[in-house]
């Protein structure tokens, strides 16, 4: 098939940037669309033009690097998809794909469709571990985990950290990404010692790196490629109000638990 | 060079703890006087930073990618090995060693594989303090699965996601000790040097892909965790940025480079759709518990699956191997889908592909179990190949996928370089000539959690060190290095893309060094790589700058080094005069086509020493002995 491409083009985080329109020829069907961008930056490279920058890596939907906002959507078109996972029998000959980076003030687009998530890394150091360091474990079985809870944490630690969450948010917001890392470990005994410490500081975090607030769009959801579900802001929102009332030593908390 | 393994005396499963209580330690108050680089934050590296920075030590981390969280651990699927015996089967730390020293069929070290298989126990121990969501059992204990090369269940595995999960732990540990201000993260960087100052390793040149800076790091030792070399083969199932560059840098300064031709080749990934291919997908190899491998028993049969009636199938694994079937290793398994194909019995575009098949299990065991169990992968496949494998066999193909090959080190995981230590992956230790599934994050992770931390204490207990920093010569002719290359690549404008030389490459290694070899393609190998690699350095066209973000640049880098080390790969494989696990020449098998060794001419480690530009690299000989296993002919039949 044959394609129309407008693509955004920035030279540098301090460039205005802008689209620039390219035409792919002879796309196969079969290719997934980070190798239809291979062959169009092929291409590009019989003329003046530099190859178009984007983020990829593991190509197998797991690394969560890619990441393109394909027609208004995060990873495009296809349900619990992400974009290396994308294949052109998701388009039809002739169509015009609009291609951005994420937009989002906490993710600065460093060149074309790259953008820095390092904001994603410092909630996680805030406070999104437990703290068990190397050696002081006990027996694995030692401590037993309902299987449907186990599941429960791990439908939530699925998450890949790709960002699509906040780039689908109107308000920017990381609230799925922040609580996805929460309710895992809040789900699990290990997690229990730092339940509330662990909230405070994340969501704190959060708020720190200019991400905007949660008005429950639900849009996330949507765009989540791990199928991440809204169910954990929920939870997120629980813990995070217990645990505030409880740091203002508040007995009401003491209910709420 | 050095190549003695520092093997502690005593029995077999005495050795470890002897050897732990023997090495020196660094007090306290001086770990933090100590500074650690650590290259790499897959599960090697992000687990040792983590555990290095627990102890007290100053650790700076280095990753290409934009977040330590996505290092290609992150792609294992099927699940991580251990000796618990949960299952009460008869596992035991002796099993699980006897079946890596088997697999690996007799090319590693014993004392190496029992310490792994002894501390195996002590990772899940970690893990899932960690928090790390394994699967269960309704009784809220961890469940198992079994793996190619066993007949125990040892396998904990999360899903099919088995190795994020492993991954994101040892990321949170690092990144909690990021919080805590004892490791400085250093992502987008990409080592492009080793330092060596007065013959130890210092620190290393890294060049800030996003400002296209070059910086020098100093430090009091270097751990190098950046995984395996399996793109030297163009098409992998290894993520698009894995490189053997840092591993590569360091063999020419001096580290010596162990069975480079020890590569593993996964029977079980989708077929190659076109020629605009950039990588392979993995299924993983959990799938054979249940899937049947098969092909029509007539060539060129082109029937659709479901109307070739049973008795025309050929289930080759079942019918050849029948004590392991569907669940012979990998080299056994890929090699014989090559055969079958080679024989005009493969299936879908291409004839390279055999069928895993689902109908039975899912008759035996109802779908919903079958989705339960692998339902992630089964969405994969169809996302990547538009087929529903609940109603038609998947169709598989082998590719390359894992590297038992890296660099030498001895049994405190240091290589020939004082100083510089290697973990995971990059190191060539405890695989042998073949990896069994489950056991690249069992290795990763006893090397970071629980083996460095100990190790690279008694080296800093033990060197004189000098003070050192960043202005030093050497410091100084290294960034020189870096820089003058870049500048090289970028000047040559010619007219060839660098992934057109990349593919080239790539179809020379598969062909001549992939999942059989011969004297013959192997030359012709040699002769042919010296000539893409000039056509490279005269003819590619390399776009950009060096002072910017500049993707292009960063993967001539790479190419430039496979370039070079695909050539030590086929002078490995050549010389290497018999067959064993990965390593099949077809001059060197069997009546029946199995892998024959040579245990009296080839029972050890070849280890290859770097003489400079143009020069043939020296083999060195590290004798394997087995004191405690008796060699035998790997059978699975």
């Amino acid at each position: 098939m044959r394609l129309t491409l407008k693509v955004w083009r920035q030279a540098g985080p301090a460039d205005r940037g802008g689209f620039r329109t390219y035409q792919a020829h002879d796309v196969s069907e079969h290719m997934s669309f980070l190798e239809m961008l291979d062959v169009v930056n092929e291409d590009l490279l019989a003329t003046a033009e530099e190859p178009i920058a984007f983020d990829h890596d593991c190509r197998e939907g797991i690394c969560g690097t890619c990441a393109l906002m394909i027609n208004g959507m995060p990873h495009g078109p296809k349900h619990a998809t992400t974009t290396c996972q994308l294949h052109m029998r998701s388009f039809h000959d002739g169509d015009t794909i609009t291609i951005e980076p994420w937009r989002a003030r906490a993710f600065p687009v460093l060149r074309d469709l790259v953008v820095d998530r390092s904001s994603f890394d410092r909630i996680i150091s805030a406070g999104g571990f437990v703290t068990a360091p190397t050696g002081s474990a006990q027996d694995a079985n030692a401590i037993l985990v309902p299987k449907d809870q186990s599941d429960l944490a791990m439908d939530a630690a699925a998450c890949i950290g790709c960002g699509a969450c906040v780039a689908a948010c109107p308000n920017g917001s990381a609230m799925l990404f922040t609580a996805a890392k929460v309710v895992h470990l809040a789900l699990l005994p290990q997690g229990q010692p730092e339940r509330s410490r662990r909230v405070l500081a994340m969501v704190h975090q959060m708020d720190a790196e200019a991400f905007g607030g949660c008005t429950l769009f639900g849009e996330c959801e949507a765009a989540c490629p791990k199928e991440i579900t809204i169910e954990n802001i929920m939870r997120m929102n629980r813990d995070l109000m217990r645990a505030t009332l409880r740091d203002r030593g508040d007995r009401e908390a003491e209910a709420l638990a | 060079m050095n190549f003695d393994a520092n093997i502690p005396g005593g029995p077999l499963d005495a050795k470890w703890d002897r050897h732990l209580a023997d090495l020196r330690l660094v007090s306290p108050a001086n770990k933090r006087k100590f500074h650690v680089i650590v290259v790499g934050s897959g599960l090697a590296g992000a687990s040792a930073a983590a555990s290095l920075a627990e102890l007290g030590y100053r650790v700076s981390c280095f990753c290409f990618q934009d977040s330590p969280r996505r290092a290609h651990s992150i792609a294992a699927q099927g699940g991580i090995n251990a000796a618990k015996n949960y299952q009460n089967d008869g596992d035991s730390a002796w099993r699980l060693f006897f079946d890596t020293i088997k697999g690996g069929d007799f090319r590693s070290r014993e004392a190496n594989v029992y310490r792994l298989a002894q501390v195996s126990a002590n990772i899940i121990d970690q893990c899932v303090a960690q928090g790390v969501p394994f699967a269960r059992e309704y009784g809220g204990m961890l469940a198992n699965r079994s793996f190619g090369g066993a007949q125990v269940s040892r396998t904990f595995y999360a899903r099919g996601q088995t190795g994020q999960q492993l991954l994101l732990g040892a990321y949170q540990a690092l990144e909690r000790m990021v919080g805590r201000g004892s490791i400085t993260m250093y992502p987008r960087h990409e080592m492009l040097e080793l330092v060596i100052v007065n013959g130890r390793a210092r620190g290393i040149v890294a060049r800030d892909l996003v400002s296209g800076e070059m910086e020098s790091f100093v430090g009091d030792a270097v751990v190098l965790a950046t995984g395996g070399y399996g793109n030297v083969f163009f098409l992998s199932t290894n993520a698009k940025g894995c490189n053997v560059t840092a591993a590569y840098r360091a063999y020419k300064q001096g580290a010596g480079f162990a069975n480079p031709c020890f590569t593993q080749i996964h029977p079980t990934c989708i077929p190659v759709s076109g020629e605009y291919q950039s990588k392979l997908t993995l299924m993983s190899e959990s799938l054979r518990n249940d899937g049947r491998v098969w092909v029509p028993k007539a060539p060129g049969d082109a029937r659709a699956s479901q109307n070739i009636p049973e008795p025309e199938r050929d289930y080759y694994l079942e019918r050849k191997y029948p004590a392991f079937g569907n669940l012979a290793p990998r080299d056994i398994a890929s090699r014989a889908a090559k055969e079958a194909c080679d024989d005009g019995r493969g299936v879908g575009p291409g004839g390279r592909g055999v069928y895993l098949d689902f109908a039975s299990a899912i008759q035996r065991l109802g779908e919903p179990t079958i989705r339960d169990r692998y339902g992630n992968l089964f969405e994969m496949y169809e996302r990547i190949t538009g087929e529903n494998p609940y109603r038609t066999p998947m169709r598989i193909y082998p590719a390359a996928h894992y590297t038992m090959g890296g660099l030498w080190v001895d049994y405190n995981l240091m290589s020939t370089l004082p100083g510089l230590h290697v973990v995971g992956e990059a190191n060539f230790s405890d695989h042998g000539a073949n990896r069994l599934g489950a056991s690249a994050l069992m290795q990763g992770l006893a090397d970071g959690y629980f083996i460095l931390p100990y190790t690279i204490g008694d080296y800093l207990a033990g060197a004189r060190l000098e003070a050192v920093d960043a202005s030093h010569a050497s410091f100084r002719a290294a960034e020189q290095r870096a820089t003058a290359r870049l500048d090289r690549l970028l000047a040559i404008d010619g007219a060839r893309s660098v992934d057109s030389f990349y593919k080239e490459l790539g179809h020379v290694m598969w062909n001549e060094c992939g999942m059989t070899r011969n004297r013959e393609g192997l030359q012709r190998a040699l002769r042919r790589i010296p000539e893409i690699r000039s056509e490279f350095w005269e003819n590619v066209k390399v776009p950009g700058a060096a002072a910017t973000l500049n993707q292009s640049l960063e993967k001539a880098g790479r190419v430039a080094d496979f370039l070079e080390f695909g050539e030590l790969v086929c002078l490995d494989a050549l010389q290497r005069e018999e067959s064993c696990g990965g390593h099949f020449r077809t001059e060197f098998q069997t009546a029946d086509g199995e892998a024959l060794r040579d245990d009296a001419h080839f029972a050890h480690v070849a280890v290859w020493e770097y003489q400079g530009t143009d020069q043939a690299p020296v083999r060195h000989v590290e004798p394997l002995d087995f004191e405690f296993v008796k060699l035998a002919t790997r059978s699975y039949k």
